[in-house]
């Protein structure tokens, strides 16, 4: 126990900071992706349409530390040299674009129909009606599980350690292999990844409490 | 004069089920039709092929110069002609009322904001409720939503207007609110296609009464119809459904 | 980019994969069913009368829901072995994954378990049930029926985990890669051969679940609901 340092914690924290900005990384481009995802799903084209399930159900359907592997492998034998950072958050961009393009899609069809209709009787066109009729009222069901997601969105950002990045996970794991303090080690990770998520994941709730509330009342 | 409306021989089927086995009809332009008929005759979705929110498989619909049946037909120069008020309102529940009826003036019609809003007050007062512009529909009753929506079809100056049962959710009071701004609209001339189960209103207001049976057009007629039937069928609903 | 595509190098390796392909499916079946158990039981503590059991309930599920699983692996395996507790790798695992999973089930539960109608657990009481059996007879099953879509996301999301337990070396799928990979050099192929075989074990135990639906909750199927 005494040979853990302050050293060791400005250490882990660093690696914290990494772990948090390669989740807003992830967020963010997999929050674009997934938007092209969720119109892939919901469009007019029978073809897209499949494509996209297609792509939901690969992606659903492996395990995110494949994708990491993927990723990792592919980019090299494209000859792509990227940082380690670069190349996890690809991976994670594509894993998250699954999950959020499904769980915007179901927002969106949540909208009761006749709102589309009602818009397109007024002639605006299909991208209007989204944008000015639908979106805004499928954010406001769409806020908590986002919100939720990006909990997991966060836990995942642990196997990017996997293939070399050095976010909190791996720098647990760097100290743990000088120390051998395994529950010590481990155990103040896992209490940073609660300071982060913990919050999080309490947001989600409260959202979602007023969410329903609100649609009581109504 | 031609026809504002013209169906002839209109076949939609849903799956295996045909709804409208063959339908013919044709409005003037100016004319007021009421649309009548048991619950399942059709009558909706007769409406709703008037301004393509359904695809027909056979025949030929033709509203002010459009061919609606034709698939290379851009339904957004059809619905810039033809506006429709549904059961329930259906208003933007995001927006205020004077963002409702702006959204389609500036997103197709290209109005800037301030020309939009004008106009916007002048159908709010038509419809009787200019003080509500920045009010949200949930502040409002049925009745005033109901308004707030023939005021944002008005809006897009259509040359004809379709109302789906735009009064079955409201009660009495309210009906009556609803149905004198229909009946101002008719005066000012606006050609109408109205679904509705209030007899008194179809027999007030309209030029032309056409009556749905088991997906045809069993009757036609001008209002004296709806006091003197000529088919067994009609004479039924009338006795039936008041 | 002019890499060629080597799959043939794999071939030797199939009764690898597909015995890699087996453990997971084994680690998979034994920790839903586990999980499946703490899972109810967790669910039951957190709507208990007993404020202490309704906590302990509460902060293990919200500790396990809110860090990563391989922090929790490590925590457990490494920890474990650094006080001399030495556990086979694949009980390790199967440890680690039925702790992850139960939490998850337990909040799925307990939201299933909340939906049910006050007034027919105030039916059994009526009828002289004892909570255990009100519990037995009246809440459970018709809670995992209301409940069984996200169940079945839950644990397919498990199964996809299991490929963490690689990172103990537990020989599972991904293990087993990771071992081919090296020895082949063919890494991509490899993956892209393990990834499709994961989406293969996604879709049988989409359908195993359906088919164990099916029979668990005859209601269900009589009205076609699932
Ligand atoms: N989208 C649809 N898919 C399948 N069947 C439909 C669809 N829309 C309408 N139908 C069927 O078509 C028939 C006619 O429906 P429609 O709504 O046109 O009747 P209606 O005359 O308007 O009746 P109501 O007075 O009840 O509104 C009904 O049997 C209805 O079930
Ligand atoms: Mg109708």
């Amino acid at each position: 126990m005494g040979d853990f340092s302050s050293g060791h914690m400005i250490y882990l924290l660093n690696g914290l900071m990494w772990t948090v900005l390669l989740s807003m990384l992830a967020m963010l481009l997999g929050g674009i992706a997934g938007f092209a995802v969720m119109l892939a799903r919901i469009s007019q084209r029978r073809w897209l349409r499949r494509i996209s399930l297609g792509y939901v159900q690969i992606v659903q359907g492996t395990p995110l530390l494949i994708q990491m592997f993927l990723m990792y492998f592919g980019l090299g034998v494209a000859g792509i040299e990227v940082p380690a950072l670069v190349a996890a958050a690809l991976a994670m961009m594509i894993y998250s674009s699954a999950y959020l393009g499904e769980i915007w899609r179901g927002s969106v069809l949540s909208i009761d129909n006749t709102q589309f209709e009602a818009a397109e009787t007024l002639a605006l066109t299909r991208w209007q009606s989204l944008v000015d009729v639908i979106l805004p009222q499928a954010l406001r069901i769409a806020t908590p599980p986002t919100v939720g997601f990006t909990v997991q969105l966060v836990k995942n950002t642990s196997l990017a350690s996997v293939v070399g990045f050095l976010e909190l996970t791996r720098s647990a794991q760097v100290i743990n292999n000088s120390l051998f303090e395994p529950f010590l080690v481990f155990g103040i990770a896992a209490v940073l990844y609660f300071a982060v998520c913990y919050p999080l994941s309490l947001w989600s709730r409260i959202l979602e409490r007023k969410l329903n509330a609100g649609r009581r009342q109504a | 004069m031609p026809a504002a409306v013209k169906l002839e021989n209109v076949v939609k089927r849903f799956g295996a089920l045909e709804v409208l086995k063959g339908i013919s009809f044709d409005i003037e332009a100016g004319q007021v039709v009421a649309l009548i008929g048991a619950s399942g005759s059709g009558k909706s979705t007769a409406l709703r092929c008037i301004n393509r929110l359904e695809q027909i498989q056979s025949g030929t619909i033709e509203v002010c110069g459009h061919r609606v049946e034709d698939p290379a037909l851009d339904p957004r120069s059809l619905r810039q002609d033809v506006g429709m008020v549904f059961q329930s309102y259906n208003l933007f529940p995001h927006m205020t009322v004077g963002e409702n009826v702006m959204l389609a003036l500036k997103r197709v019609k290209r109005m800037d904001r301030s020309a939009a809003r004008k106009v916007a007050e002048r159908v709010l007062r038509q419809v009787g409720l200019a003080e509500k512009i920045d009010n949200y529909p949930e502040q409002l009753s049925g009745g005033q939503q109901q308004r707030v929506a023939i005021a944002r079809s008005l809006a897009m100056a259509p040359k004809v207007m379709l109302f789906d049962e735009v009064t079955s959710a409201l009660d009495p009071k309210l009906t009556g609110e609803v149905l004198r701004v229909m009946e101002d609209l008719a005066k000012a001339g606006m050609t109408m296609v109205v679904v509705t189960h209030e007899m008194a209103f179809a027999r007030r207001a309209a030029d032309k009464v056409i009556f749905m049976h088991q997906g045809h057009v069993h009757e036609v007629g001008d209002a004296s119809i709806l006091t003197t039937p000529e088919t067994p069928e009609l004479r039924e609903f009338l006795d039936h459904d008041l | 980019m002019n890499y060629e595509f080597d799959f043939a190098a794999l071939a030797p390796y199939w009764q690898s994969f597909l015995a890699g392909a087996w453990v997971t499916i084994q680690l998979t079946v034994v920790s839903v069913a586990l999980g499946l158990v703490i899972g109810v039981l967790c669910a039951v503590a957190r709507r208990s009368g007993v404020r202490s059991l309704r906590m302990a309930a509460g902060a293990y599920i919200e500790t396990v829901r809110n860090t990563p699983f391989i922090v929790q692996i490590f925590f457990i395996f490494f920890g474990l072995s650094s006080i001399g507790l030495r556990l086979p790798i694949l009980w390790a695992a199967v440890f680690a994954l039925v702790i992850n999973v139960g939490a998850y089930a337990a909040e799925i539960i307990r939201a299933g378990m909340d939906a049910i109608p006050y007034g027919q657990i105030e039916a059994a009481e009526a009828l002289g049930l004892t909570k255990f059996q009100i519990y037995r007879d009246v809440i459970i099953m018709p809670a995992i029926e209301k409940v069984y879509p996200s169940l079945t996301s839950q644990f397919v999301l498990m199964m996809l985990t299991t490929s963490i337990t690689s990172q103990i070396s537990a020989e599972e799928l991904t293990g087993v890669a990771n071992n081919i990979q090296s020895n082949t050099f063919r890494s991509l192929e490899t993956y892209v051969v393990v990834g499709l075989l994961y989406i293969g074990i996604t879709f049988l135990m989409r359908g195993a679940f359906w088919a164990l639906g099916q029979i668990a909750f005859p209601r269900r199927r009589r009205l076609g609901l699932l």
